[in-house]
Parts: structure tokens; C-alpha cells; sequence
């Protein structure tokens, strides 16, 4: 397995630069020849024993080498590839002339959380999948790495005294949030500017939403996302954790007794689906939600001060191709298990996880089952998983989603010894605020309604991120809550 | 954080816990539950409401101590905090008037039947309690069942109070009367509830029984309190935690209550060792 560290990488940026830095202009064949910069990372075999990051982030050589490859299209694909459109060639060509501030400050007029998307938005899919570069090199990978930019310039800024967002002068007006994942802390940080007062309510102990209990560490540091929230503080936002609107309050009390003026609802995609195959509450069966859980939020991966258990595996099954099932298979790897195995009843192609988060996975030792699936899970006397049984998949003509839909080859059933299986086949919408508001319009798969201004069928009530479009990404989720959080504004602008 | 107004031993190890909670004593009602976190590297785990004050804005939870955050719970003294506490949890109990009505309460299961009880027979229910542990000391709320049950029996395992039965004893004899019970409450041990549901099950009597699984957020979330139901996965924390007894999986259900058994005694044990 090759790979680089961080010091070689960084060596050889520095060469590279000191030759550029000669010529007076870059033609865009210079640009071409300056090679893509690989991610620094921590080495697959010592951070598959650790909680801590993985990618370790440009240096500052790199994302200036990085940036300069940018072509600078006046067509600006990458924007059209963007959720909310950031100024992308802008704020590169301000890192490729050494100005991070600049960068920085044009990715927050349309980004609230760069640190966040840049590390876990699906670049590849949205703002590098038409960029210029990447189509001329025929390979998406080798487009400009817009993220790994994003990251760097926003990891740059936190590292000096950021100052607060302004807030405009106390408007009286009161304004309820619930939830406080990427698309609630968008909410809550745009309306609180204006001069609204903000209560946040979150259900867990801890804010972040699935930013804090799903994303492990070493993909996305706790600070990051406490930072955010900690801005939320200083702007005067009032959190209120162990709070479940639909449970401790419903959304008609918050309206009708405590007279909030608006609400956003931004509770996410919060009900695990299970295969409904046979075994499949046996013990050593577990969501990814829970396991996941279990790590992030609750810290089970500290077992010497922590109380909240975690299964321990020998050999895991994980189900899914997403970037969640990257995280728990790599969590388990991280918890000491021997042998993790990945089944996916597509191939890689169709994996909607992130390139960089397969490659990481693989990297660390997670071994891949492709075209696979699980029929039924057995137990033994005492109820615990003891093997797996598969289903071998071959692809057949494309689907709805335009991916060729997997077809099981009849017969080609076998058994595989584990002795835990995390199920990572997505999320359904959460119920529990749909059955406790009337009025309020769900769709069929209980997603809320909520037309393009975030207005549900109720006045006053907002929604946006994965209730409303079901499980997505995190820049989604924030770009719906820019445009709830505009809306809240007009309307208690009258 | 919340306040404790008052935490005392009713039995060996039985504790009642009265905790300021203004809005989870407001909003909650008979049959649902809470979430709790002693501190801050400490387990969540649910437990029943047995009562509540709202004026006084107080919850009260009867609590059996079995591991390690139970037993850090009893060692907390009148006036300290408890981290965190989160509800009221799970889908209320249907009230309404079905007629004849037994209540069953296994141990500590009384504490999450009594709001249940009594809620029924405000409805106008006629109402017999069955109150039944393994022996007399762990038999709670005696008078409070006794106050508002129109029949009231009690037994224990051993014979050291109340009639020496089983719950499923007297249970069995209301189910061959004549006028058979509409409905049956039974809450306490997995296996008592097992059982009750197998005594009414031949009557045809529509039992229901409180489930108190493994849980995480408890808003659905994580999918950890799942049981089968019918042969459908239910999620005890939004489904529940009322289930129809001759419907639950008990078997696979107390199977997956001991998944984190080994852990959990080791914790206990540690911790035991640490406060002694």
C-alpha cells in the first residue's frame, strides 16, 4: 500500500511552487502540469487503531499548488454544481494568489459551515463532477479538489480569534428551532442576525444533531461542529437540549402557549430501516444509527471512563454503500474487530459514499463484497449473530435512479461466519412530530411539506433539510435552511 | 441538570426518586417514561414515571437498582443534580372505559402501573389490583393501589405476605369467572409479563404489557429498543412502550436485554468496589 506523509507531500509542494513562482504568467498548459495534491493523511495502519482525524488537510503549499491549477472557466461549471453556489473560482484564485482571508470570506457569503462541507460534502457529484480540469484529465478525481480547498481556508480561519456575526438591533420577535444539525444551526444563526431572539431545542444532551451522533471523529473533529454552535451562543441563540418538541412540548404549544412567532423544523431523517430479512433482532444486530451512536455521541469507544456499552466484534458485517457504512465499518474497525466486511449489491460505481471515504475505508482494511446481499442472519441458542447468509447479485437494466438495478443470481446462496451485523440501508422520516401536530402535511413516505420558500401546510411553520427531502447531505440541508430562515425573516419583517 | 428533591430507600434495593422536572411533569401521562444520565460519561437509560406534581413541577420514579447508573442513582443525596433527564418518553396509555379491568403490577412494575390504574378507573373501570413480588419488602405502593382498586389481591413467592402465589394465580381464577376481565394491564419482570399473557391468552382477554428495553435517544432514532410485535420489528420508545401481550416476542425480546450483560456486571462490579 503506498502511501505518502504529510512531510513528503509537503516537500515535494514546496519544489513544485518554488519552480512556478519563476514564471511571470501560468499558461493553462503550466496549469495542467502541476500535479493533483494529494490529502495528507494519517497512516492506515495507525489510525485504524485511533479516534482521530484522517485527513490531516493541506498545507499551505498545497492548496496554493492546488488552487493554481484551477483554469478559471468563465462558464463556471462548478458553481452550476454547487447547492448554493458559492463564488468557487473566486475564492480559489484568492488562495492561488495567497489570500486566505479573501477566500474565506467569499465561501461565508453562501456557505455557513466550510469546515463541515469541506469535509463531507460529495464533491465529486457536485461542484468537481463538471469541473473543466477534471474532464480534460478524463477522471473526476483529478478535478481541482474545491473541498479540500474549502476545508483549508475555513481550518485557517478557526485557527485565528473569529469575530461574531453582527446582530441588528432586538426586533421582540421570537423564533423556535428544533433540531440543531446543519440545516437548524443555518436557521438559527441567519434569523438571530436580524434581531430575532432564537431557542434552539435538541433532543439529545449534546447539539450538532447528526453532525455530533453520526459522523465519527475521525472524519469530522467534534470542535469543529461545537464551534459552530458556540458562535450560535455568543450571538445570543438560546439552546435548550433534552427537549423533544412532540414529546416535553408540541409544535401548537409552542405556538399557542409560549407564542413563538415562527418555527423551523429541522429534526432529520431519524427512523433506521432494517432489511426485514429473518434474525434480523438478533443479538449483534445493530443499526448504524446505534452503533454509530453509541461512538460519537455517547463515547463507548472510551471504555475505561465511559459507561455506555458497545458490542465487541470479531467479525462485522456491514450492510450499505453509503458514507454511513463507511463510518461504522470503519468504527468497528477502529473498536477492534479483525475482520470487517462491507456488502453492497452494487458495485463500486453505484456506491453513493464518498470517493474519498471508499478509498479510506479500503486503505484501512475494510473488505469489500460487491453485488451482494444479505437474505437472512442466523443465531445461535443464546440468540447471538453467528453467520450471515448472501445472495450473489449481478446488475440489470438501470432503475428509476438511472443506476442498473441489481438482479439475484437464483441459487447462489452462502454462509458467512460473523458475529455482528450493522445494518446502513438509510433512514425513514421520524413520525414523532407528524402525529403529535395536527394540520401538518407529510408525504407518503412521511417526509414534511414544504414548498419552496420552507413554508409547510401550516402558518408560521417552517421545515427544510432531511425531513423535508429525506435522507441527503449536509450542504442540502444547509442551503434549505437559508431559504426557511430568508423566509422567517420577511415574514416577521411585517 | 435537575435538581433532586428527595431520594430515598423504600427497600433494599428499591429506591424512590423525586426529581425537579417542570416540563416533563406538565406534559406527561399515564404509560410513558423518561430517559436518564446521572452524569456526563454515565449510560442513558429509561425509566418509568410512577407519579407526578406539576405544581410543584416534581417527578417521581421508583427505581430497582440492577447496574451501575441505578446504583450511582441511589447514592445521590437530597438536593445534588442529575445531568440530564429527557421526556416524557413513548405513546401514552389509551384510556378509556372498557368495563372490567385487573391491573397487575410484578415488583417495581407497580410504579408505572399506578398512573395507569388510576386513570382508568377515573374513566369509570371497575378496577382489581394485583400487586405481586417475591417477597413481602419488595411489594410498593400498596396503600396508594389499595386506595383506588374496587378488589385488591396480593401475593408473594414465598409466602411472606398476601396470599404464597404466583400473579398469574389469582389472574388465572378472574379469567375462569363468569364475567371475565375486558382488559388486563400487566407490568413488571419480562418473564412475568410472559406469563400473565400466557394465563389470559386461552380466554381470549386483551392483555396489555409496558416494555422497558434497551434504549438510546428513545425518539426512534436509533432503532436499539426494537421488538418483535406479530412478527413485525416495533420500536418500544415510539410504538410502545404498550404492546399487546400475545403479540410480543418475549423470548427474543430477553435475549436482546442481556446483549450487553457481561459489560455491564463488569461496570457494576467496578463501581461497587470503588463506593464501598
Amino acid at each position: 500500500m503506498r502511501h505518502l506523509t504529510p512531510e513528503k507531500l509537503q516537500q515535494n509542494a514546496q519544489e513544485i511552487l518554488k519552480e512556478i513562482s519563476l514564471k511571470e504568467t501560468l499558461t493553462p498548459k503550466d496549469r495542467n502540469s502541476i500535479p493533483a495534491q494529494e490529502m495528507p493523511s494519517q497512516n492506515p495502519l495507525e489510525r485504524k487503531k485511533n479516534m482521530q482525524e484522517v485527513a490531516l488537510g493541506y498545507f499551505q503549499e498545497q492548496a496554493q499548488l492546488e488552487a493554481l491549477r484551477c483554469l478559471q472557466c468563465k462558464n463556471t461549471p462548478c458553481i452550476k454544481g454547487c447547492p448554493v453556489q458559492i463564488d468557487i473560482p473566486g475564492f480559489i484564485k484568492a488562495i492561488g494568489e495567497g489570500n486566505n482571508q479573501k477566500a474565506i470570506d467569499i465561501i461565508k457569503q453562501n456557505s455557513l459551515l466550510p469546515a463541515v462541507c469541506g469535509r463531507v460534502c460529495p464533491q465529486e457529484t457536485q461542484c468537481q463532477e463538471p469541473c473543466t480540469v477534471g474532464k480534460s484529465l478524463k477522471d473526476v478525481n483529478k478535478a481541482v479538489s474545491i473541498g479540500r480547498l474549502e476545508r483549508f481556508v475555513a481550518d485557517w480561519e478557526r485557527k485565528r480569534i473569529v469575530e461574531t456575526p453582527k446582530v441588528k438591533k432586538e426586533t421582540g420577535k421570537k423564533v423556535a428551532v428544533i433540531g440543531s444539525g446543519p440545516a437548524s444551526i443555518t436557521v438559527a444563526a441567519d434569523v438571530r442576525r436580524e434581531g430575532h431572539s432564537v431557542t434552539m431545542f435538541e433532543a439529545f444532551h449534546k447539539t450538532g444533531g447528526v453532525l455530533i451522533y453520526g459522523i465519527p471523529e475521525f472524519r469530522l473533529p467534534k470542535k469543529i461542529v461545537q464551534l459552530e454552535i458556540d458562535t450560535l451562543k455568543k450571538m445570543g441563540v438560546t439552546i435548550e437540549t433534552n427537549f423533544v418538541i412532540g414529546r416535553t412540548r408540541t409544535i401548537t404549544d409552542l405556538l399557542e402557549k409560549d407564542n413563538f412567532d415562527a418555527i423551523f423544523i429541522g429534526t432529520g431523517a431519524g427512523l433506521p430501516k432494517f432489511l426485514g430479512i429473518e434474525g434480523e433482532n438478533a443479538i449483534g444486530v445493530f443499526s448504524a444509527n446505534e452503533y454509530l451512536t453509541r461512538s460519537n455521541l455517547m463515547r463507548a469507544y472510551d471504555a475505561q471512563n465511559v459507561d455506555t456499552p458497545i458490542f465487541k466484534s470479531r467479525r462485522v458485517a456491514v450492510l450499505g454503500g453509503g458514507n454511513v457504512a463507511m463510518d461504522a465499518a470503519r468504527t468497528a474497525m477502529r473498536l477492534g474487530a479483525e475482520e470487517v466486511h462491507l456488502i453492497y449489491r452494487r458495485t463500486e460505481v453505484e456506491m453513493p459514499a464518498r470517493v474519498e471515504e471508499v478509498a479510506h475505508a479500503k486503505e484501512e482494511g475494510i473488505q469489500f463484497h460487491l453485488l451482494q446481499n444479505a437474505k437472512r442472519i442466523l443465531a445461535d441458542d443464546y440468540g447471538c449473530v453467528k453467520a450471515i447468509e448472501c445472495l450473489k447479485y449481478e446488475l440489470g437494466e438501470p432503475d428509476k435512479s438511472g443506476r442498473r438495478r441489481p438482479v439475484e443470481i437464483k441459487g447462489s446462496e452462502f454462509i458467512f461466519e460473523v458475529d455482528t451485523v450493522i445494518v446502513a440501508i438509510g433512514n425513514d422520516s421520524n413520525p414523532l412530530i407528524k402525529q403529535t401536530t395536527p394540520g401538518l402535511n407529510t408525504n407518503q413516505w412521511g417526509n414534511i411539506i414544504a414548498d419552496e420558500n420552507g413554508q409547510t401546510s401550516l402558518p408560521k411553520v417552517f421545515a427544510g433539510g432531511d425531513i423535508v427531502i429525506g435522507a441527503a447531505t449536509v450542504i442540502l440541508a444547509m442551503g434549505q435552511g437559508r431559504i426557511a430562515a430568508a423566509s422567517i425573516n420577511k415574514l416577521l419583517e411585517s | 441538570m435537575n435538581k433532586i428533591i428527595e431520594n430515598k430507600k423504600l427497600s433494599e434495593n428499591v429506591i424512590q426518586v423525586t426529581l425537579e422536572a417542570p416540563f416533563i411533569a406538565q406534559a406527561r401521562q399515564p404509560g410513558q417514561f423518561i430517559l436518564l444520565q446521572v452524569d456526563e460519561n454515565g449510560e442513558r437509560i429509561p425509566l418509568t414515571i410512577a407519579d407526578v406534581d406539576t405544581n410543584a413541577g416534581t417527578i417521581t420514579l421508583i427505581v430497582q437498582v440492577v447496574g451501575k447508573t441505578t446504583f450511582l442513582l441511589s447514592c445521590k443525596k437530597d438536593g445534588e443534580e442529575i445531568a440530564y433527564v429527557v421526556g416524557p418518553l413513548g405513546t401514552p396509555t389509551h384510556i378509556e372505559q372498557f368495563g372490567n379491568v385487573v391491573c397487575v403490577g410484578g415488583g417495581i412494575g407497580t410504579a408505572p402501573l399506578f398512573p395507569i390504574a388510576k386513570a382508568l378507573k377515573e374513566k369509570g373501570n371497575h378496577l382489581t389490583v394485583i400487586l405481586g413480588a417475591r417477597t413481602k419488602d419488595l411489594i410498593i405502593l400498596e396503600d396508594k393501589m389499595k386506595a383506588i382498586a374496587d378488589e385488591f389481591i396480593v401475593c408473594t413467592d414465598d409466602g411472606s405476605y398476601g396470599i404464597k402465589a404466583l400473579v398469574t394465580q389469582p389472574l388465572k381464577n378472574l379469567c375462569e369467572k363468569e364475567k371475565k376481565p375486558d382488559l388486563v394491564v400487566a407490568i413488571g419482570p419480562p418473564l412475568m409479563m410472559k406469563f400473565c399473557s400466557e394465563t389470559t391468552r386461552p380466554f381470549h382477554v386483551k392483555t396489555l404489557v409496558s416494555l422497558n428495553t434497551i434504549m438510546i435517544d428513545g425518539t426512534g432514532m436509533c432503532g436499539g429498543c426494537r421488538v418483535n410485535v406479530g412478527g413485525k420489528t416495533q420500536f418500544v420508545c415510539v410504538d410502545g412502550p404498550e404492546f399487546d401481550g400475545h403479540l410480543v416476542d418475549f423470548d427474543n425480546m430477553i435475549k436482546r436485554l442481556n446483549a450487553y450483560k457481561k459489560q455491564e456486571e463488569h461496570k457494576y462490579h467496578e463501581c461497587k468496589l470503588k463506593n464501598a
